[in-house]
């Protein structure tokens, strides 16, 4: 079970945290439908570093960016999410 | 009967005997001993029966190891099975049987099996048993009962437990030489320190061979060190055992607070999930049997075994020994032996070409040996093994560190750390207890020149087997699962050589013991066979528990009735009152329906929709889901996540709305209300609660972080009643003495000192009013509106008659009509949908969502009731073309009335189909007709 | 392809056992293959084995550790048809006609177990939803079966029937024809029979790329070498992104993991698969004695194969919640298993974009059931580059046109699912 350091809460364990997505496949409403569906359904589900967007549910409830090795778990970042531009 | 107590020593409490029996038969023990010392004392030499054969068995080990002598520890829903008797400390009155045979341990008729072992070969069942399954079936039912090991259990086990969190600095796993001196070291510098034993007592290899450790006996620094931890803030944890060493080191300990069989004060036993800083593992190591014919006939036991019965339990099992080996081990243990009056039968030092080939006897009674070049039969009835010894690497392994081979060791010793665990002492490959000191001190931040000092001399329990010229083809390697070397050796000729087919293949390891005796000795095997390195064979993967784990304590607080928690609404009192049917939705639990004395659910819930159809009824709908969402942009949100209009509804209006998914699929539906300017409530399904806060979280959070709103879960600060029904207007008015809302408006409102909304909406047809109060303040509100509904005629209702009067309004509902896989388009909704903004609004245009011939809300109409989950079919026999999502009757009136989804939709409009249910026989014609049945045009409601 | 019997059996006892040959050969990779592919688990053995068996075409098998080390040898051997789209229904009904008659066809014990999956329902509106699967079922002529509270209790006497219950049990659904398998023993008797019929089984050979030209594959790349083939096929449970990504592919996949876990064995106890509407947990016993127990997946991507150890702490609780008597059994061994979770919890058997390359895979959890078909069909598509008429529901290109096969109706991420 992960150790996820929460910038808001501290070190937490994986148990309080829901993994949401891949960043990748984070939509905004009313892309054109085929880029949808090529962003929605198709993932990299690389075997190493991986961009995610978890959520502290059973905590503060931030939505959090996290940069975790998929093979290793090791993790890299956790940043409370920026939304970009 | 040759085992026997000597009359002092050991580290029993002889001033405390207990009594427990074996099969029936009484026994006496001392505080302190385990079942197997308690009756190897006792002269008892056979436990128990081996797996496959049913061959008898004694004991082979001292502790966790012990692939033999498993018993069922209790009775009733207290017993344990497979429990082992070398890890089992005997309580007065402990009930143990033996298991596997039948009629009696002695006497087991399965035995029979042995004689047949010739065509039993490792993977025989592969080979055989052909003829179709039906005849599997058949042969499959004798072979379950002759597998298996201990009783299966029959009854709730009583007993509780519990899990716990702990942080710290270090965390040492192992109390012997190396763990104490780790652990002394990390608390004298000030670390939280936890310390964990599996044992009753700390010390681990102290406890059976003396030394002195910084000038006193072993055993009395072990009790030191642990006193001085304690003071220091630390805590040390016995009869606790490290068994999952998982991601981001975090460990999981079994605490047994009483032992198997036993009953206990308050908790079982607890599990400790550990996040620890650093993790010292000083686990030390299993010695292994040696192969040859016979070596696992009761009396034949690991040589360290027999020194810690003598030691430490002050046991002899054996009167005249044979002590074999390939490590000094062995003339420890015979040193042992003949301080304790055994006699020493033979020393066979394989290390100087000596051979142990056979033991015969069940008990053993004597061994064939080549000793000096000379083959000879020697009478004895303890033969005392060593076969080298495998250090502990399960911990290391799990935590995803890399093993080595180890020449001194035959066998693998952790390498490469992969989280921040450390191995020390014996585990390590270290040898004398000097060097084991000094390790374990500087491991927990000692200095080299401040570590414990010991007197005891250099001995070396490094050694591999020599394999002896003729090949030992029945010697046992798994003990539990009767796996011989000559079946490892079958399995390699048919083509099983991955180390991971020779296990699953022969079942090597995969006993109760886990391998922890037979893992080294099979590869080594598979090794030999290969003629490679046992290195380049490499070893099957380490996963958790370390060893068995009860699945009580996995569950701990949170199993069986308390798998998931119960949600009571603030009304469920009222409800009592009344004695509700209750139906689970989700945690909830909800009135189904509100029957009178003799009224079946049918008939309860038709008098209830009657009552609303005619004069008015009262139903709670606190569980459903509601957000309240303000803020200068909230109606922009709102237009992201709901698929109608929101922005144009005007002050103190709401209307119907429901949400996509992205992909388009319905994901719920409710209403949203304009409370204000800048102030919203939403509502939506109980079911979908959850899933509805994680989706406005993200929309809010993730695609519109920049809009000014706030998204508030409010589900349980309002309790929600509806009250519906002709004379409902009259009634609500009557209480608030105030002009109600026209349909689908909304007023704030207070109620028996409760200020809240009241929202003008209808579910069931009728006119019909929510009114939302807090929690705290509903109560009240409920009784009066209760005894103003029933003085009126009206009635409660619950659940079943809401599904009647909305199935008869044609209103869909999340998980039957909204089933996850349809569209607005598929439920009739399109009209409502906006053009674009919306989540899930552009995966709509995809070709397959767009076709005529999916399946789309129609109405059905029957004389009799039609079964709900029927598929819908063009004529008898066909393939399905739908199914019925919902179904009813009329309320007034008579006929089955159901919705559906049906291919093609409304365009089969008034087409004659049959709704077929196989699993239920029933059969009905029905007719396909627009899903409203009552009051098309809402004239009941609109003002 | 015989050899396996009770005489055979008795004659090695009587010689030493000396006469068994190896199950399988080991060969060294040739230059070229008709068809290659890439995966001995019990999917590509058994696409190797029809392909062998109806097909003139040679064959390899790639496997870059050990044959059924993937999720054909960490799942929980549960073997039936009972869905609820006529999608799955149609190919695991294909799969389990053929599981009934798989022993006899490999000449190989793979212990197919036809004990009954029994699925219970906890409520009225459980009971609807089961009715309405059951009745599918029937219509499309596979065996389902309601169960009163009763029957249930008379099938499964150790379940917990009491009203105290968490989830108190209201009754059933069962398909009598499903039940367990021995799973290793699936990949072995596969790999034994197309080795006999002239497949090359090659392990311990990991497929480091592909040989694409002109938007076609014509070979592979691996640790022992090129290979060329005209057709090649990945069937990399787990993996299957990964092996997809080294033909510049991505896929509707993410790798998750799922745990399983058995106690120490015990004498028989439940004589049937057990598994439930609302509980998320499912049990059987093995022919052995061991209580095999699963749940859901752990819900993140992840190729580690180290579960979060709560995932099986839940489903002791729940499994105790059916049957109490669960209780002080011990675990003895747990186990990951890399899954592709999909898009919409459906397979994806269709031939790539690229020419030639064809794919088997996201079987999610629920894989080891349709080993059967899924070789049966993938077989045909890689004999003759169609796609077989029960896979064409699985393809590649489903998400783009909205034809999803969402038997659990929860949407297109995996984790929800």
């Amino acid at each position: 079970m992960l150790l996820i350091n929460c910038p808001l809460c501290g070190p937490r364990a994986q148990a309080e945290f829901n993994f949401e997505r891949p960043v990748e496949t984070i939509i905004g409403v009313d892309v054109p439908t085929a880029e949808l569906v090529e962003r929605l359904y198709t993932r990299t589900n690389a075997r190493g570093p991986s961009a995610e967007l978890w959520r502290h549910a059973r905590g503060c409830r931030a939505w959090l960016r996290i940069e975790r090795h998929t093979v290793t778990h090791v993790i890299a970042s956790v940043a409370v999410w920026e939304p970009q531009s | 009967m040759s085992g026997f107590r000597l009359p002092d020593g050991g580290r029993i409490d002889r001033s405390r005997p207990i009594a427990f029996s074996f099969d029936g038969r009484v026994y006496s023990g001392f505080a302190g001993d385990t079942l197997a010392s308690a009756l190897l004392a006792s002269g008892v030499m056979i436990f128990g029966r081996s797996f496959k054969y049913h061959r008898p068995r004694g004991v082979l080990g001292a502790a966790v190891e012990e692939p033999n002598a498993l018993v069922t520890a209790g009775q009733g829903g207290r017993a344990e099975p497979n429990t082992r008797a070398t890890d089992l400390f005997i309580s007065e009155g402990l009930s143990v049987t033996s298991q596997n045979r039948w009629p009696s341990l002695a006497v087991d008729l399965g035995a029979a099996i042995g004689l047949a072992a010739p065509f039993l070969p490792a993977g025989f069942y592969y080979k055989t048993f052909f003829g179709g399954p039906r005849l599997w079936l058949a042969y499959e039912h004798l072979i379950r009962r002759a597998a298996g090991l201990g009783p299966a259990p029959s009854e709730p086990d009583p007993d509780h437990y519990e899990h716990r969190a702990a942080f710290c600095d270090v965390l040492v796993i192992g109390s012997g030489p190396a763990g104490l001196a780790a652990a002394d070291a990390a608390s004298a510098a000030g670390k939280r320190v936890m310390l964990v034993e599996q044992d009753i007592l700390p010390g681990g290899s102290l406890l059976r061979d003396a030394a002195t450790v910084s000038g006193m006996p072993g055993t009395d620094w072990a009790a030191t060190v642990c006193t001085r931890i304690l003071s220091r803030g630390g805590r040390v944890l016995t009869r606790t055992t490290a068994t999952g060493y998982h991601d981001h080191d975090l460990l999981t300990l079994i605490e047994r607070l009483v032992e198997p069989g036993a009953a206990p004060s308050a908790i079982a036993q607890r599990l400790w999930r550990v996040r620890a800083g650093q993790v010292i593992l000083a686990v030390g190591t299993i010695e292994r049997p040696m192969l040859f014919t016979g070596n696992d006939r009761p009396g034949v036991m690991l040589s360290s075994a027999v020194r810690t019965y003598i030691e430490r339990f002050a046991v002899v099992p054996g009167r005249r020994v044979i002590v074999a080996g390939c490590t000094d081990d062995m003339t420890l243990t015979a040193e042992s032996l003949a301080r304790a009056g055994a006699e020493i039968a033979g020393l066979i030092d394989t290390r100087k070409g000596d051979a142990l080939l056979a033991a015969q006897g069940a008990p053993v009674t004597a061994v064939t040996a080549m000793i000096a070049g000379r083959k000879q039969q020697i009478r004895c009835d303890l033969v005392a093994m060593s076969g080298g010894f495998t250090p502990s690497v399960h911990l290391h392994s799990q935590a995803g560190g890399d093993l080595a081979w180890h020449d001194g060791c035959g066998a693998f010793i952790p390498s490469t750390s992969r989280q921040s665990q450390l191995t020390i002492g014996a585990a390590s490959a270290a040898e004398t207890l000097a060097d084991v000191l000094a390790q374990g001190w500087c491991a927990g931040g000692g200095n080299a020149g401040d570590a414990p000092v010991t007197n005891a001399p250099a001995s070396s329990w490094h050694g591999t087997a020599a394999q002896p010229d003729v090949t030992p083809r029945k010697a046992f390697v798994d003990f539990q699962n009767d796996v011989t070397a000559s079946d490892l050796d079958l399995a390699w000729r048919e083509g099983y050589r991955s180390v991971e087919h020779m296990k699953r293949y022969t079942t090597l390891g995969m006993a109760t013991d886990q391998g922890k005796t037979s893992n080294i000795p099979g590869l080594m095997r598979l090794s030999a066979n290969e003629a490679r390195a046992p290195a380049e064979v490499g070893l099957t993967t380490f996963r958790p528990p370390y060893v068995p784990v009860t699945l009580g304590v996995l569950a701990g607080e949170d199993g069986g009735h308390h798998m998931a928690p119960r949600r009571r609404m603030v009304l469920h009192a009222e409800h009592e009152r009344h004695a509700p049917l209750w139906q689970p939705l989700g945690y909830w639990h909800r009135p189904r329906a509100y029957p009178r004395a003799g009224e079946t659910l049918h008939a309860s819930a038709h008098r209830e929709a009657r009552a609303v159809r005619t004069t008015m009824g009262l139903t709670d709908v606190s569980t459903l889901a509601k957000f309240d969402i303000s803020g200068p942009d909230a109606a922009e949100f709102l237009e992201i996540v709901c698929a109608t209009t929101v922005a144009k509804l005007g002050i103190g209006r709401g209307r119907y709305t429901f949400m996509l998914r992205e992909d388009g699929m319905v994901m719920d539906d409710g209403t949203v209300w304009r409370l204000g300017e800048t102030h919203f409530l939403l509502t939506s399904s109980t079911g979908g609660s959850d899933r509805m806060d994680a989706h406005l979280s993200y929309a809010r959070s993730i695609l519109a972080p920049k809009l000014r709103v706030a998204v508030v879960n409010v589900q349980e600060h309002w309790a929600a009643l509806a009250l519906a029904g002709p004379q409902a207007r009259s009634t609500i008015e009557a209480m608030t003495g105030a002009a109600a809302p026209r349909h689908m408006g909304a007023s704030a409102v207070t109620i028996e000192g409760g200020a809240g909304w009241l929202l003008a909406a209808s579910y069931s047809g009728e006119r019909a009013f929510e009114l939302y109060l807090p929690g705290d303040r509903m109560v009240a509100a409920w009784r009066a509106i209760e005894t103003a509904t029933l003085a009126a005629g009206g009635a409660l209702y619950g659940l079943e008659a809401l599904e009647l009067l909305r199935i008869e309004k044609g209103h869909i509902v999340v998980g039957a009509e909204a089933s996850g896989r349809t569209t607005p388009q598929d439920l009739g909704l399109r009209k409502m949908l906006r053009g674009r903004g919306f989540i899930g609004g552009s995966a709509l245009a995809r070709p397959a969502l767009q076709s005529v011939d999916r399946e789309a809300l129609v109405g059905l109409e029957a004389d009799s009731a039609i079964p709900e989950g029927a598929m819908l079919l063009s004529e008898r026999g066909g393939t399905p073309i739908g199914h019925v999502s919902s179904a009813g009757e009329r309320i007034i009136g008579s006929g089955g009335i159901a919705l559906a989804l049906l291919q093609g939709g409304m365009l089969r409009m008034g087409e004659q189909l049959l709704v077929s249910s196989p699993t239920r026989g029933i059969e009905v014609p029905v007719r396909v007709v627009t899903p409203v049945f009552y009051d098309a045009a809402g004239d009941r409601y609109r003002d | 392809m015989r050899g396996y019997s009770a005489w055979a059996l008795l004659r090695g006892g009587l010689g030493g056992h000396r006469h068994w040959r190896p199950a399988w050969r080991s060969p060294e990779p040739r230059k070229q293959y008709d068809v290659i592919i890439i995966g001995g688990g019990g999917h590509g053995l058994a696409t190797a084995y029809y392909l062998a068996k109806h097909h003139r075409v040679s064959v390899a098998v790639l496997e870059r550790a050990w044959l059924g080390g993937g999720n054909t040898g960490r799942n929980t051997t549960i073997v039936r048809s009972n869905y609820r789209l006529p999608a799955y229904q149609a190919l695991l009904e294909h799969s389990l006609k053929l599981w009934e008659g798989l022993s006899d066809e490999l000449n190989y014990n793979v212990m197919f177990s036809q004990r009954g999956a029994l699925f219970l329902g906890h409520s009225d509106s459980d009971m609807t939803r089961l009715a309405e699967r059951g009745d599918a079922l029937r219509c499309a002529g596979i065996d389902a079966e309601l169960m009163t509270r009763e029957a249930v209790a008379k099938l499964v006497p150790l379940l917990d029937m009491s009203d105290k219950a968490r989830f108190p049990i209201a009754g059933g659904m069962i398909q009598r024809r499903g039940g367990t398998a021995r799973h290793d023993a699936v990949a072995w008797g596969y790999a034994r029979a197309a080795d006999a019929l002239g497949v090359d089984i090659i392990q311990q050979c990991e497929v480091t790329g592909f040989a694409i030209s002109g938007g076609r594959v014509t070979g592979v790349e691996t640790s022992r070498g090129a290979i060329e083939a005209d057709r090649v096929g990945i069937v990399v449970a787990g993996n299957s992104g990964h092996v997809a990504g080294l033909a510049g592919l991505r896929l509707p996949v993410e790798s998750q993991l799922l745990q399983a876990f058995v106690t120490e064995p015990v004498k028989p106890m439940i004589d049937t698969v057990i598994m439930s509407q609302s509980v998320h947990c499912y049990i059987s016993q093995s022919d052995k004695g061991e209580i095999v127990l699963g749940g859901d997946p752990d819900q993140y991507p992840t190729y580690s194969q180290r579960g979060v150890p709560m995932r099986i702490e839940e489903v002791a609780g729940q499994a105790i919640g059916l049957v109490p008597a669960l209780s002080k059994l011990r675990m003895l061994r747990s186990w990951a298993g890399t899954t592709d979770m999909t898009c919409d919890g459906g397979p994806i058997i269709d031939e790539t974009p690229i020419a030639n390359l064809h794919i088997n895979g996201g079987w999610c959890y629920g894989g080891f059931k349709a080993t059967c078909g899924s070789g049966w069909v993938f077989a045909e598509q890689l004999a003759t580059g169609d796609v077989h008429p029960l896979a064409r529901p699985f393809s590649l290109d489903r998400f783009a046109t909205g034809a999803m096969q969402d038997e659990a109706a929860v949407g297109p991420m995996p984790n929800h699912r």
